[in-house]
């Protein structure tokens, strides 16, 4: 059989296209998944991780609502590994309409999500860090949800059900036949290969970049970019998901993932050349914290450690100006109904949580194309790392005493923890101090998880996600990955883009203890190391 | 625009710039493997922490809270106290039968003292060690420092009226240590302030500072106990209108540092009446007064500066001190832990390590070969007692034999 020829070509490796893979892949097919960068690299990668109850949804957007709830409480059963269950809080403060409140939980109820009225003192109680200010709180079922982690395991899965990946290969053509796509020519671009590769149907799963592709079909697709800023602090200052309960708005969401806490977002609408190189501006900061000092007032004090900027990939609907009004709501195209193109597939909208029904969709297009009748189980089988729900259990299945690197390791991981070798005491060396991911980790991730670049491994691992950005991780990750690559020319070139990569999101918020820590790294990097 | 003014942290904690200076200085890291280290066990711990304290790592017992970390930090950061608070408020397990009794060393003093001669001889029997050892898990080559028969608390009250006569007047927070088991170094205090024209007035029931209670799990006797000296340190302080002295350094930074950063016991309105008796005395002789010094006195001193006294910068003045003692050959000792650190060396689990650590000091003191060991610190006087040939005096003693 020629790997050539699959039954489905999946283009994109964000969320919407790892989750369409695996879809794909637990249904009996052929599947190969092509990205031209890396995992999570679009939209997926830059957003809050909210693992939304829906609740923001519900009175303008009820349909999203109903959606976001029946996916959250999947996503706690099939991804618990890269869940955290902390409720959220929709708080109403004195210059906001108190009144709104009654409207907002009413809408919740009928969307199916739980909302409970609570004490502002209860809710002070729940989270020291809310705005004591409050007048009002409804309590959510919100939590968060780390992107990378739930890309690259539904990217395994599909793997483990015998998918193929390519990363950093872009698509150069597509190929047709007749009123039909066939397939694809594709470049690496890392070492330029040009390959061709042959299916029946081509699923685009492109996000905001999918009006390219589109282009590239001869079909065409309003995409609607419209930029979202964020700020990343240093350290968890909350435990709830904290949101305004008004009309949704800018910088109302503060959410708490992994060691650090997230405050965004914003929305501007953004020309499609500029989707590629968007970055917070000052005065998106300058909003951010104030706004978000308003929902909690330590993060007028807390150090940030980056800001940084996503694209919202909507497909305009109207010409609403703001962009906040468009429907999340997912969009599904087989263009041979939409364009008479045959064996061509767009699904676009939708939001991160909604990856799993908007893959459920694409899935059921394609096989009805195919003629494949297979139900779709994504919905109850779990995902390889959340076999078991609690991490405290997976970590007492595997250790006696486990270190505090492999208890982070386990909350990265999941069960899939299991399979870092520990054995030697360099396995248990740490790579990245803040984040606490060690050698065996590291090099697990280079050894199953598609990783070329530093950049590649960190969203994989968290490595250089922590305080110190890379500073004193980035050189032993390098290391491990030359020797794993057997190049140091390439580490070392590969090192300064990570670096820079790292700089980029300081540099908005380029004061303080951040900036000694920049300096701090540049001094070591440049000076001592002479990089 | 809003951009950020300054920020804050819990103990400075994202003021940390990874410069890992601190993991050179732990004296732990250096001997034991299981702990993690202070920038890990601190401020990188903490952020893991804050998100589940699920991420508590028990193996953070093993800090000494001897400090030098936060003495080499550049940036500020209160590591020991990130460490000793986290232990505080995630380490839920019952404190052990045996670091009971060694925390509550003013309970076991007043228990034992009574009975000096008795509890003396049974507790340095070989067999007591090793049934100790055996039953509490603490080591059999320790050996508890002796009881005295009497109290310096009971010492001083009888001879209250004679110090009453003194122009002028000090506070004196001894410790459990000196009521205990060495008064003479009180009475050694009381002669060479006497001799400077100052009685000494005891604190209206002091009690133990907490320490071993803070690092061997019981936080909340130990805040009972700060509230308690509180008291007593406002009452002489605002009431009668004195400075307080102390003797040992590890007590001096409890009640300075430890009561408001770890306890959050506030003690703003007393702490700049609180000082170490040998800084007192440098601070006197500096303005100009005078001790009866011996003409013919002649010792080979060489000074230790405990960790704690590194911390609280006040080493300076017991070395300055014993300086100015005519007859008195000083050698400094490099800056090292004696490994000890209170009770945790007395823990059988961290012999090896406490001995560990010391080793370079008692190397340095071996080739100094002096007549005695200077140091402000109880505990690093039972450690290089035990650990070499040399006996060790504190700076005060020392002076005290220095004067007429």
């Amino acid at each position: 059989m020629n790997h050539n020829e699959l039954d489905v070509i999946i283009l994109g490796g964000g969320i919407t296209g790892a989750g369409t893979q695996r879809d794909c892949a637990l249904r009996g097919l052929r599947t190969l998944l092509i990205e031209r960068s890396d995992i999570a690299t679009g939209a997926t990668g830059r957003n809050h991780g909210l693992l939304h109850s829906g609740a923001r949804y519900a009175v303008n957007d009820p349909e999203s609502a109903a959606e976001c709830i029946r996916e959250n409480m999947i996503l706690r059963r099939i991804a618990s590994h890269c869940v955290e269950e902390t409720d959220g809080l929709f708080i109403t403060l004195p210059e906001d309409d108190l009144g709104y409140q009654k409207t907002f939980v009413e809408a919740c109820r009928r969307a199916g999500i739980g909302a409970q009225v609570i004490d502002p003192d209860e809710a002070r109680r729940l989270e020291p860090s809310v705005n004591p200010g409050l007048v009002g709180a409804v309590r959510v079922p919100d939590g968060s949800v780390d992107p990378f982690r739930l890309c690259a395991a539904n990217m395994l899965d599909a793997k483990l059900h015998g998918g193929e990946v390519r990363l950093h290969t872009e698509v150069t053509a597509l190929i047709r036949e007749g009123s039909a796509i066939t397939g694809v020519r594709t470049r690496n671009r890392q070492s330029g290969e040009e390959e061709e590769f042959h299916a029946p149907v081509i699923v685009n799963a492109c996000g905001i970049w999918g009006q390219h592709i589109a282009d590239l079909a001869g079909v065409k697709i309003g995409m609607y970019p419209a930029k979202g800023a964020l700020l990343v602090f240093a350290h968890r200052i909350n435990n709830l998901v904290i949101n305004r309960c008004r009309k949704p708005a800018n910088a109302d969401i503060l959410v708490p993932g992994d060691t650090v806490c997230i405050i965004g977002t914003t929305s501007t609408r953004i020309p499609f050349e500029e989707c590629d190189r968007v970055a917070a501006t000052p005065d998106e900061v300058s909003l951010l914290i104030s706004e978000g000092a308003k929902l909690a007032p330590a993060l007028s004090s807390t150090r940030i450690l980056r800001a940084y900027a996503g694209v919202r990939p909507l497909v305009s609907a109207d010409n609403d100006p703001s962009g906040r009004n468009i429907s999340r709501g997912i969009v599904c195209l087989d263009h041979a109904q939409r364009d008479g193109l045959d064996g061509f597939v767009t699904i676009t909208g939708g939001k991160l949580m909604t990856y799993r029904l908007m893959a459920e969709m694409a899935t059921d297009t394609v096989c009805r194309k195919l003629g494949v009748e297979k139900a779709c189980s994504t919905a109850t089988l779990p995902l390889p790392g959340s076999e078991e729900r609690s991490y405290e259990a997976v970590a007492r299945k595997i250790w006696e005493v486990p270190s505090t690197a492999q208890k982070a390791a386990v909350a990265r991981m999941g069960t899939g923890a299991s399979r870092i070798e520990s054995s030697k005491p360099a396995d248990k060396a740490l790579v990245c101090e803040c984040e606490e991911v060690s050698v065996g980790e590291v090099r697990h991730a280079i050894a199953n998880q598609d990783v070329s670049t530093l950049t590649d491994l960190r969203r994989r691992t968290r490595i250089g996600m922590g305080t110190c950005q890379g500073g004193f991780c980035a050189c032993r990750a390098a290391g491990l990955l030359a020797q794993a690559h057997g190049c140091t020319q390439r580490a070392r070139t590969d090192l300064c883009d990570f670096l820079q990569e790292r700089w980029k999101g300081s540099f908005p918020i380029g004061w303080g203890d951040t900036l000694r820590e920049a300096e701090y790294t540049q001094w070591v990097y440049k000076h001592v190391l002479g990089l | 625009m809003n951009l950020q003014e300054s920020t804050v942290s819990r103990y400075n904690f994202e003021e940390c710039m990874k410069c890992t200076v601190c993991t050179v200085y732990c004296p732990v890291l250096q001997v034991n493997p299981l702990y993690p280290g202070p920038k890990q066990a601190g401020p990188d711990g903490e952020r893991l922490r804050l998100k589940d304290p699920w991420f508590f790592n028990k193996a953070l017992k093993y800090c000494l809270n001897c400090k030098r970390c936060e003495v080499a930090c550049p940036s500020g950061v209160g590591v020991a106290d990130l460490i000793q608070s986290a232990r505080i408020r995630y380490d839920h397990s019952a404190p052990k039968l045996r670091d009971r009794i060694l925390a509550n060393t003013d309970f076991m003093g007043s228990l034992a003292r009574p009975f000096a001669p008795i509890v003396n001889g049974v507790t340095s029997l070989g067999i007591t060690k090793a049934v100790l050892d055996a039953t509490l898990q603490i080591d059999h080559r320790r050996s508890f420092p002796k009881y005295s028969g009497r109290s310096f608390e009971s010492w001083l009250r009888r001879q209250a009226a004679r110090q009453a006569a003194f122009p002028e007047q000090v506070a004196y927070f001894h410790g459990c240590y000196v009521n205990y088991n060495n008064p003479q170094l009180g009475r050694d205090l009381v002669k060479v302030l006497n001799a400077l024209g100052i009685g000494v007035q005891l604190l209206d029931k002091e009690k133990c500072c907490g320490i071993a209670l803070i690092t061997n799990g019981m936080s909340a006797q130990a805040t009972r106990h700060a509230r308690h000296n509180l008291g007593a340190l406002r009452q002489a302080v605002t009431g009668r209108g004195l400075k307080v002295v102390m003797t040992s350094s590890t007590c001096a930074l409890t009640l300075r540092d430890e009561y408001p950063n770890l306890l959050g016991v506030d003690n703003g309105d007393v702490r700049d009446a609180l000082t170490l008796a040998t800084r007192f005395v440098y601070e006197r002789l500096e303005n100009g007064a005078k001790l009866p010094f011996r003409k013919d006195f002649h010792r080979k001193v060489a000074y230790h500066v405990p960790c704690h006294m590194e911390k609280l910068g006040w080493g300076v003045f017991s070395e300055r001190l014993l300086r100015k003692i005519p007859g008195l050959e000083f050698t400094p000792l490099d800056s090292a832990c004696c490994g000890i650190s209170g009770t945790y060396g007395f823990k059988k689990e961290n012999y090896a390590f406490s001995q560990a650590i010391g080793e370079p000091l008692f190397a340095q003191i071996r080739s100094v070969n002096p007549d005695v060991v200077a140091c402000d610190c109880e505990t690093c006087k039972w450690q290089i007692e035990m650990s070499t040939p040399y006996p060790v005096a504190h700076p005060i003693s020392i002076l005290a034999e220095a004067i007429e």
